[in-house]
């Protein structure tokens, strides 16, 4: 009768609602689910014979929410049209709301999984009972893809649960498993798995109540709600003040969610749902959400599973993995490839550093054991995984080897031949680089078509991407293998063809370089700073660069002139690192002293001294022009980027941009905030800024004629 | 156009905001009623010649909800046909409440008019009465609310004072107002609070710790470092981004002290006056309100101050004291750097850090206060002014006759 679920009434009256997906590892909320779980509804109520009916699942999942790839079509259908946008928004909300209130007693039998719109599914049930299946989480995720639980989650969870309660797993999209979610009395039971739908029938045929608490007269919110209840007050200016700091005005969710609970909670459920779903409306017609859900979702979904990997080339499973270099980055690597099941080889030039290398592990893995999140002797098998050495011969039958020495081309030159000398014909050799060239580097090299960098983010352990750089001559299968070892250690690969500094350090060196830039300019620096974080840069320009150290950025601006000889052209930002190490002595974090003073007793604060070495401008720019230029030049360069092959696809510019040096994620990376912007008017403000800053704005031909031409990005992200 | 004149003024003294405090047990009702009708004896008025009682109260709900002002009336044994409204405008409120008598008096539809106000902070807790911008989350996320004493220590940081800063203040503000009492320059203004048997209450401001020294100050804690933390510091620096941290000074040290209080002025014509045997003690020129950038909150008082400085065509060379509401320490200082001010002309016989701010009642003790002192000095003029919550300030400028 139905496609997604099955219907089956037996002689008591109980009606199981099965919910499954063909063709569908998990049951999301496809507009024919929706359409046919109406119809259920509709036709357990019309039935007198039907005394209530369970609703479960046909996979080991409940059901796993929206299904994103249809979110992002709906994004698109309904940009334009507010009023249908609401229509849409509240059609699954009423059908939840027609199934508490259609007289008939229906049980939710949560065998697995339910998020977002699963779990808004089993709140609009009378009883909820969840198996204790240790794979199962429940949860209202929605935040994270810049929206909020639509289907009355915003309304009902607080009424079950009280608002101190409920906030926090809406505001962060925390999971619970089933037995906290018993505790909290989101579910009414949580039963062995395999019981759960005996226990939703045994609540159907003894006392069961089609009526929800918030339907009955005199319901009250526990613990209190509303604009008169001393503690209801006090959790939501608390609760703004705490979302304020964290979403700095730019992810517009968190505060729907506030808003649609304190109105929401005040008014009867009807009215209380019509009131969410205005609120849910606006985020999908927001362009925060739908910059989400393309970039950290489909997109990143797409990278993780290497959709562009070529089908040729047969898969590497990395077994025995070399690493050259036991620093922090060395030693990072190794951590998350034993993690992966990889024998790991840490050879350093000293066989203490390389111990030390393996301690980082160690360290790391006593910590989770501390956590609770892994038992005793898992770690230790990890950590068993990872072999300390001095010497190349232990390289011998590495699949990988992935050389991580100090950037210095003489050195990873050696390192490489002596490497090579062990290695297999078959095997890779690839450079953790993030200045030097990869085609350069492969000239050491006795296979340069095996020859990759694997450019990793520091702590390797946190930083979900790996830039894969395509040297001149590396092949293809060794492109396609590299994905398949980065894939291997749960990363997020982006393929970048060979330039300097690659894609993310080429264009976040424009976000300092900019920084400091302004500094020179006399733009107060403490505005550069906080107007770069209020507009969702993790750190402002110049902490970043005492970060990485002033010293190491002079280095590689020497380094580059050396390289480059008269084709050099200095970036806007050198003249101050040249200044700050050369002349004052103030190399950066690691040195104690940088743009920042770093007290031992007390927070880092800027120098007091800036204000000699570039006295403020009379004129300050407002944060926001601040914020553009920091913003803008990173874009603009990652559509250089683009422009000359660097990168081969817009999403890869995006998920570089976020996950690689944390490109604000509410604009969906660097280039979807272009589109979000509108390209015609991103090229006229950089035709501006460049008027104004320097031909550094100046967007290029390429970039013109596409604006001319008005072409997105992305064909689904544009403003026309 | 009429003028409006002050004829007199009345104030409680305030107590301590604390279930320990004398006035605790005295209902608001009561209180206000007590200042009603020594405006009345004092004066031997006819209230059947009021034409309205005014009141400011900022928290009015509960015992001082429901226009506490007819009630109040009512409750003194004023003629009925005495009306009464209740108004807010936050801290300012007692001011605004003579500056709105003044304005019905200018009018030309009122002749006698009371302007006051009251707050018993030991029964109506602040906040009691909630409000929207504080509690309302889209409300207060759109519009950046952060509580006030984040404004102050905003104030601080930006505008260069320090905890030294401040604290000293505070110290001076301790000592002038415990000077000014010894020597009874309040006396004539303060009426003694009775209770029912007729028996004095409280006779004095309860809130003062004369002889602080800068030593004392120093081991209080900044009061706003935790609201700062939890996220209003993050708040007021997206809105002021040019301020890399902001440095909490303000204590409850340096900060106005929560009291129990309230405040009348009698307004009226100088007919009513001649009519009614009755003196006038100085005119009300001028006055004006403003709204300042809310976030930061506190800024009102200079740009209300020169509002109602142009509207009377007066300039600051032509006002003799100034009197600003000490609702932090930072705001005066502030004003001070505004107008170019030296300590000696501003707030000389000390302020709410020393006495206390019943919230909806200073703004008419102020304006008495500094009234007495001009007669004491001999002087002519003076400009009053208050800080008031969500970003506003409301000034009037006296002078005597």
């Amino acid at each position: 009768m139905f496609e997604t679920i099955d219907y089956q009434k037996d002689a008591e009256g109980i009606v199981t609602l099965t919910i499954d997906l063909k063709d569908r590892s998990m049951n999301v909320l496809t507009p024919q689910f929706v359409s046919e779980l109406s119809q259920a509804i509709e036709q357990v109520a019309a039935d007198d014979a039907v005394k209530g009916a369970i609703i479960t699942s046909g996979k080991d999942s409940f059901v796993a929410g929206a299904d994103l790839k249809g979110l992002d079509a709906l994004f698109v259908a309904v940009k334009d049209d507010v009023a249908e946008a609401f229509d849409k928004v509240r059609s699954f909300s009423l059908i939840l709301r027609r199934m508490e209130t259609c007289g008939k007693p229906f049980a939710a039998a949560i065998n697995g999984t339910a998020l977002g719109g699963g779990l808004e599914i089993a709140l609009a049930c009378h009883y909820r009972v969840a198996a204790d299946n240790p794979k199962a989480v429940l949860g209202l995720p929605e935040v994270q893809v810049g929206l909020l639980p639509g289907a009355g989650g915003t309304q009902r969870l607080p009424r079950l649960i009280g608002l101190e309660a409920s906030l926090p797993l809406m505001l962060q999209g925390k999971h619970v498993a089933p037995a906290k979610a018993a505790e909290l009395g989101i579910v009414h039971k949580c039963v062995p798995a395999g019981e759960e739908v005996a226990a939703a029938r045994a609540w159907l045929t003894a006392s069961p109540d089609a009526e929800q608490p918030w339907d009955k007269k005199g319901f009250k919110v526990p613990g209190g709600a509303g604009a008169m209840h001393p503690k209801a007050v006090q959790t939501f200016m608390v609760g703004t003040a705490m979302l304020a700091k964290e979403a700095r005005h730019n992810y517009p969710a968190p505060i729907s969610i506030m808003a649609s609970v304190f109105e929401g909670t005040i008014v009867p459920m009807d009215t209380a749902l019509k009131i969410e779903a205005r609120y849910f409306t606006k985020l999908l017609l927001d362009p925060v959400s739908h910059n989400m859900v393309r970039t950290l979702f489909v997109n990143k979904q797409k990278a993780d599973k290497l959709a562009y990997r070529s089908a040729d080339v047969p898969r590497l499973e990395v077994r025995k993995l070399g690493i050259l270099g036991a620093g922090m980055m060395g030693a990072g690597i190794a951590y998350v490839s034993a993690m992966a099941g990889q024998q790991v080889v840490l050879l350093d030039t000293d066989q203490a550093a390389a111990e030390k290398g393996k301690g980082y592990s160690e360290g790391l893995l006593k910590k989770v054991v501390e956590r609770g999140k892994m038992a005793q002797s898992k770690a230790a098998d990890i950590l068993a995984r990872i072999h300390p050495t001095v010497s190349y011969d232990e390289l011998e039958g590495c699949d990988l080897v992935i050389e991580a020495v100090f950037e210095n081309r003489e050195i990873k030159a050696d390192v490489t031949a002596k490497a090579e000398s062990q290695l297999g014909e078959q095997a890779i050799f690839a450079s953790n680089t993030s200045t030097l060239p990869i085609s350069g580097l492969a000239q050491a090299s006795r296979r340069p078509e095996r020859f990759i960098g694997l450019h990793f983010f520091s702590p390797v352990d946190k930083m979900p991407l790996v830039e894969v750089i395509v040297g001149e001559k590396t092949s293809e299968a060794t492109i396609a293998q590299a994905l398949d070892y980065v894939a291997a250690i749960r990363k997020t690969p982006i393929v970048v063809n060979d330039s300097r500094g690659f894609y993310t350090s080429r264009v976040f060196g424009t976000y300092t370089n900019e920084g400091a830039a302004m500094l020179a300019e006399g733009v107060n620096p403490a505005l550069i700073e906080n107007a770069a974080k209020f507009a969702g840069m993790p750190v402002g320009p110049l902490a970043v660069t005492d970060e990485v150290t002033l010293d190491l950025a002079w280095k590689v601006a020497v380094q580059t002139r050396k390289d480059m000889g008269e084709k050099y052209e200095p970036s806007v930002g050198e003249p101050v690192i040249r200044k700050f190490v050369e002349e004052l002595d103030r190399k950066g974090k690691r040195f104690g002293k940088g743009f920042y003073d770093y007290p031992a007793d007390a927070p880092k604060h800027l120098w007091p001294g800036l204000a000699e070495v570039y006295p403020h401008a009379e004129k300050q720019p407002d944060a926001d022009e601040v914020a553009q230029r920091l913003l803008y030049i990173q874009a603009l360069e990652t559509a250089r980027c683009l422009e000359e092959g660097v990168i081969s696809r817009a999403e890869d510019g995006d998920i570089g941009s976020i996950f690689g040096w944390g490109f604000p994620p509410y604009t969906g990376g660097t280039l979807s905030f272009i589109d979000t912007i509108g390209i015609r008017k991103f090229v006229k403000e950089c035709e501006r800024l460049a008027r104004r800053h320097g031909k550094r704005f100046r967007p290029s031909k390429w970039l013109k004629d596409r604006a001319k031409r008005g072409e997105p990005f992305h064909a689904s992200g544009a403003k026309s | 156009m009429p003028e409006a004149y002050i004829y007199d003024h009345v104030r409680s003294p305030r107590g301590k905001g604390r279930p320990n405090g004398a006035l605790h047990e005295v209902t608001p009702i009561e209180l206000t009623t007590q200042v009603l009708q020594a405006l009345r004896d004092r004066n031997e008025l006819d209230t059947r010649l009021l034409d309205d009682v005014v009141l400011g109260c900022v928290t009015p709900v509960g015992e001082q909800g429901a226009n506490i002002a007819r009630v109040a009336a009512i409750n003194a044994g004023y003629a009925q046909n005495v009306p009464g409204k209740q108004l807010n405008r936050f801290c300012a409120s007692g001011l605004e409440a003579v500056n709105t008598a003044a304005a019905q008096v200018m009018s030309g539809m009122s002749d006698l008019v009371i302007g006051g106000g009251v707050e018993c902070m030991s029964r109506v807790p602040m906040g009691a009465d909630g409000g929207a911008w504080a509690t309302d989350p889209w409300v207060a996320y759109h519009t950046y609310f952060a509580p006030q004493g984040i404004g102050a220590d905003l104030i601080a940081t930006k505008y260069g004072f320090s905890r030294e800063d401040v604290d000293a203040y505070a110290v001076e503000s301790q000592r002038r107002a415990a000077h000014a009492w010894k020597k009874g320059w309040f006396k004539h203004s303060v009426m003694p609070v009775k209770d029912s048997l007729g028996m004095t209450v409280l006779d004095h401001d309860e809130h003062m710790r004369p002889g602080t020294t800068m030593d004392d100050l120093a081991t209080l804690k900044p009061a706003f470092v935790m609201p700062g933390e939890i996220g209003f510091d993050s708040v007021a620096l997206q809105r002021y981004p040019e301020v890399e941290r902001i440095n909490h000074v303000h204590t409850g040290g340096n900060s106005s002290g929560i009291v129990d209080g309230a405040a009348g002025v009698l307004v009226g014509t100088k007919k009513i006056g001649r009519k009614l045997g009755i003196k006038p003690r100085a005119r009300i020129v001028g006055f004006a309100s403003i709204g300042s950038e809310p976030t930061i909150m506190l800024t009102g008082p200079a740009p209300s101050a020169q509002k109602a400085l142009k509207r009377c065509r007066m300039s600051k060379k032509d006002i003799d004291l100034f009197e600003l509401n000490e609702a932090f320490a930072s705001v005066v200082l502030r004003f001070m750097q505004q107008l170019d001010l030296s300590h000696d002309q501003i707030n000389v016989n000390g302020g709410a850090i020393a006495m206390g701010h019943p919230l909806g009642a200073t703004g008419a003790m102020v304006l008495g206060t500094v009234l007495d002192e001009l007669e004491r000095r001999d002087r002519a003029t003076a400009l009053v002014n208050l800080c008031v919550g969500a970003g506003m300030g409301t000034a009037t400028i006296i002078e005597r006759i």
